[in-house]
């Protein structure tokens, strides 16, 4: 043999090529997120039409509620249905992947009751579906952009950043919720809610400008310590261009708590990941 | 050299007496469990978490190239081996050093999604158990053929027969390298000619260097195909050695027999005011330094009983049943007439006639050859297993009698 790996199994000793490990598979990685895909739209009629009808029609019902009823309005020179769109894009792709992954683990549990690999896999494979479908629905957004002759300007450069910041903030929540997960089914039952919660508190339907008006209240800093505000509005900014309100300082906050999440996170999920077969 | 060295290798669970029928605890519970704990309360009223060592202080090596079988009963500890050394688990004490790429087979087409066709389930499968795109693609050909699934490929495994399912997960693994292989009960599903491809391809494997490590209540499969043993019994380990020595032990160890019953006095004795049982007892003729029964051992039954009457024309009537119920035979001795006293009577079972299984006897006292005047049912059960030479098929052998009849066959013309 011309080389021989050397594997040490005991408590609380997660294995020592950890990270190379999941390197070497990372063609699980696609392969699994590419299970998710294909499984998704078999045996439905339209198919992966699916895909774009579903952000279509969300936009459609936000726009006649907010807009024709509310009569609610964007900030000056932007179109509000693309600012809603905007939102709606980033919020979905967040909240998807974030719930994706929060269930990622007892969506496989057969798989970690059966075979080892790196637990990160199923996380992160839920991530790529996630980016995968997001593709899809800036697609989408671009081709109205253009229907409605607004096409993004120079700012668009920054759009990467957003997205990933978006990618980091439901990878950081998601491990720890998909952790949870594992011994607390109350958490299956609470994301939902969370979602639901996120979307009012977060400006998609509405331009953050509105909140600047309560900068002396109470909950004003609470409100941005939320990532996801100030990714929305930076977002929204890329696309729609500087007429759309973003506070580029409110970044600092954001990638602040990204950061300690994420690595709070990790920390957890390392720490369980040997275990989740045992309470799966 | 040794591949697997492991030492002192413990497995703890916490059972959860109250909330058993749950398959996770809620976070209330967890809350208010530590609200109690912060007050004081709540250890002494509610004892209800028990510990329980799935396994317990193991040790074992395993040389290159050995083919181990693992025994014991159901919740020996068996599978949390096999989850420990496949990473799936970690063990709560203790350290295991393995050296080599370790693919280990727990269940048959772990992770097949049945919306997926078959060739998808390849490549998922296959990645799910290590394999790398290229080698599958390698391989492919040789999967399909050995599944012998051509014309399904493009079906999705959910119109599947269980049949070709099982082949096609039995496929993919036969198709790994690895230098260790963990096999656990594959054997268990499958029709008698899967089995016998299992067991081909894994002798193959063995004879080509590798390490496998087997888990099966199929002893006549780890017999032929293990040259160690391990057996384990309420999370230890037992007995390890020579296949052949510590199969015979385990045998001896777990079979569920009641071989014999004797009573001092007809006052605590099973009987009636004209009968009383003194013995039933089963005496194997164990042969070849077994000790227990298989399919070719002798067996005799003795029956010993007092007969209270002054005089009586009595016989014995003895069935045999197996089992699931069924009777395989009744038997009686001729009728007599016997004074108030003992008698006794001998049956023999000659080897080479049942099958491996359960056995139940019953034994009844007729009086004038009609009137039942006492029946022990149950009276003595025992177990026959298994014993195979010259064959290398290891399924159930079917029937409830194995016989040797004369049965002659040979050439009777050649064709030139």
């Amino acid at each position: 043999m011309a080389y021989i790996n050397e594997v040490v199994i005991e408590a609380g000793h997660g294995a020592k090529n950890y990270w190379k490990d999941l390197w070497k598979n990372r063609e699980l990685l696609w392969i699994l997120a590419r299970r998710d895909l294909s499984v998704r739209y078999k045996q439905t009629a339209i198919g992966a039409a699916w895909a774009v009808l579903r952000p279509l029609a969300t936009m459609a019902v936000m726009v006649f509620v907010f807009e024709m009823v509310g009569k609610f309005e964007g900030d000056a020179g932007v179109p509000y249905p693309l600012m809603v769109l905007a939102g709606i894009t980033i919020w979905t792709f967040f909240a998807n992947t974030f719930t994706q992954i929060s269930h990622s683990i007892l969506l496989n549990s057969n798989l970690v009751t059966k075979t080892y690999f790196p637990r990160l896999i199923m996380p992160l494979s839920s991530v790529l579906v996630g980016f995968i479908d997001f593709a899809v629905s800036l697609g989408l957004y671009f081709i109205i952009a253009l229907w409605k002759n607004h096409l993004p300007g120079l700012e668009i450069i920054f759009l990467p950043l957003f997205v990933l910041l978006a990618l980091l903030t439901s990878l950081s929540f998601g491990l720890f919720f998909s952790v949870l997960n594992v011994r607390f089914r109350d958490i299956a039952q609470l994301i939902p809610f969370l979602v639901q919660i996120g979307f009012y508190a977060c400006p998609i339907a509405y331009s953050a400008s509105l909140v600047e008006a309560s900068q002396d209240a109470w909950w004003y800093d609470l409100y941005y310590l939320n990532p996801m505000v100030s990714i929305i509005n930076g977002f929204k900014w890329s696309l729609l261009g500087d007429g759309s309100f973003f506070k580029v300082s409110s970044l600092y906050s954001t990638v602040g708590v990204i950061s300690v999440m994420l690595l709070i996170s990790v920390y957890y999920f390392r720490k369980e990941e040997n275990s989740f077969v045992d309470y799966i | 050299m040794q591949v697997i060295v492991a030492e002192d290798i413990s497995k703890k669970y916490i059972i959860d007496h109250q909330k058993a029928m749950r398959k996770s605890s809620t976070l209330r519970d967890t809350f208010s469990e530590k609200f109690k704990h912060f007050f004081g309360k709540g250890e002494q009223d509610e004892v209800e978490k028990e510990e329980f060592w799935a396994l317990r202080d193991v040790n074992f090596t395993v040389e290159q190239g050995d083919r181990v079988g693992i025994i014991g009963h159901n919740g020996a500890g068996k599978s949390t081996l096999l989850k420990i050394l496949s990473k799936i688990t970690e063990p709560t004490g203790g350290k295991v050093t393995i050296k080599g790429r370790v693919a280990s087979l727990l269940e048959v087409g772990t992770g097949f999604h049945p919306e997926l066709t078959g060739r998808e389930n390849i490549f998922l499968n296959g990645a799910i158990l290590g394999m790398k795109r290229q080698e599958i693609k390698s391989a492919f050909e040789s999967i399909v053929e050995f599944a012998g699934v051509e014309k399904f490929l493009d079906t999705p495994v959910k119109r599947y027969s269980s049949g070709m399912y099982v082949r096609l997960g039995f496929a993919i693994s036969a198709h790994l390298s690895p230098e260790i292989l963990i096999i656990d009960e594959v054997l268990a599903v499958g029709d008698a000619d899967f089995q016998k491809k299992c067991l081909g391809k894994m002798r193959d494997v063995s004879e080509s260097g590798r390490t496998i490590l087997f888990v099966s209540h199929n002893l006549a499969a780890v017999q032929s195909l293990c040259n160690r043993a391990f057996y384990f019994e309420h999370g230890r380990l037992k007995m390890q050695g020579d296949t052949t020595h510590v199969v015979n032990n385990y045998l001896s160890h777990v079979a569920k027999t009641n071989l014999e019953h004797f009573w001092e006095t007809p006052e605590e004795a099973p009987g009636s005011d004209e009968v009383r049982f003194r013995t039933v007892r089963i005496d194997p003729e164990y042969q070849g330094g077994k000790h227990y029964i298989d399919v070719t051992t002798p067996v005799r039954v003795h029956i010993e009983f007092w007969n209270m009457a002054e005089r009586a024309d009595l016989n014995l009537s003895l069935h045999l049943y197996a089992f699931t119920g069924e009777c395989i035979f009744n038997v009686g001795t001729t009728s007599q007439s016997f004074e108030k006293g003992l008698v006794a009577a001998t049956l023999e079972i000659p080897g080479n006639f049942l099958n491996d299984g359960s056995y139940v006897i019953s034994i009844m006292v007729v009086k004038d050859t009609s009137t039942v005047l006492f029946q022990l049912p149950d009276a003595l059960a025992f177990e026959v297993e298994d014993h195979r030479e010259g064959v290398t098929w290891y399924g159930k052998w079917p029937g409830y009698v194995r016989p040797q009849l004369n049965f002659q066959i040979s050439q009777s013309e050649v064709l030139v």
